[in-house]
């Protein structure tokens, strides 16, 4: 087990709204002193990234038959229910 | 750099009357075509990504945004466009595409490198998380206001 949690964070190209959500879920886990790992994906990369990750964010509809959680969420681009989502995340890491 | 930065002047419209949403992407994406921001097939690629996977934003105030782009392929430099809508258009939800967002902002992005482009991005999240700010936008008549308020 490596010493952090891994977050694949997924939206529609990848581009820019996962670059947004990774940014703010690292900030935010790294000022509640939890180590992690975000990478991003396309939500179509999902089923063959999720094998990797710990717990899926994503701001699109993506794929959930591969058994890993997945939070969808947009709270992270429009601030609303962020902490919400925050404790979400922090409950799903440490389960 | 900044949004104020990167906002492209001659790609700002306000109070736009657009029917639908299609007319506001093909308004914006001829301003960063005309300006040489993006290639010719940027507009359409915006508006085929659109349909499968949309940008409508809820904000939870007074007024709804959209973020509609694409894949780097279509982008020759980095640039953002952007309008205000005299009435809303409906772009579908970003989380919940089944759901219609009545949009009054949009902020159409032209990004040349996937994830290079964080401090930009963020700021626009932040205009998202300030409804005052974003009832502000909605009320300027002149794209050198825009500017201006975005720099603070």
């Amino acid at each position: 087990m490596p010493p952090y949690k891994r977050i694949l964070v997924a939206c529609g190209t990848a581009v820019a709204t996962s670059t947004v959500v990774a940014k703010a879920i690292e900030e935010a886990l790294e000022a509640k002193g939890i180590p992690v790992r975000v990478t991003q994906c396309k939500a179509s990369e999902v089923p063959s990234k999720a094998a990797d990750a710990d717990l899926i964010v994503s701001t699109t509809p993506v794929p959930t038959d591969h058994g890993k959680p997945v939070i969808q969420t947009l709270a992270f681009l429009t601030g609303i229910g962020k902490e919400a989502v925050l404790e979400q995340i922090i409950a799903k890491l440490t389960e | 750099m900044p949004l104020s930065e990167n906002l492209v002047k001659d790609a700002i419209v306000l109070h736009l009357q657009a029917e639908c949403w299609t007319d506001v992407v093909k308004v914006l994406g001829g301003k960063l075509e005309a300006a040489g921001y993006v290639k010719e097939t940027y507009t359409c690629a915006v508006i085929e990504r659109e349909k499968t996977l949309p940008t409508g934003l809820p904000l939870g105030g007074s007024y709804d945004v959209a973020i509609p782009h694409t894949d780097v392929i279509h982008v020759l430099k980095p640039g953002i466009a952007f309008a205000t809508l005299e009435k809303p258009v409906n772009f579908q939800n970003m989380v919940d595409p089944s759901q219609a967002v009545p949009v009054s902002l949009v902020f159409m992005l032209a990004l040349s490198e996937p994830h290079a482009q964080v401090e930009m991005l963020q700021e626009i999240a932040g205009v998202f998380q300030d409804l005052s700010l974003v009832e502000s936008l909605m009320q300027l008549n002149d794209t050198a206001e825009v500017l201006t308020l975005l720099k603070r």
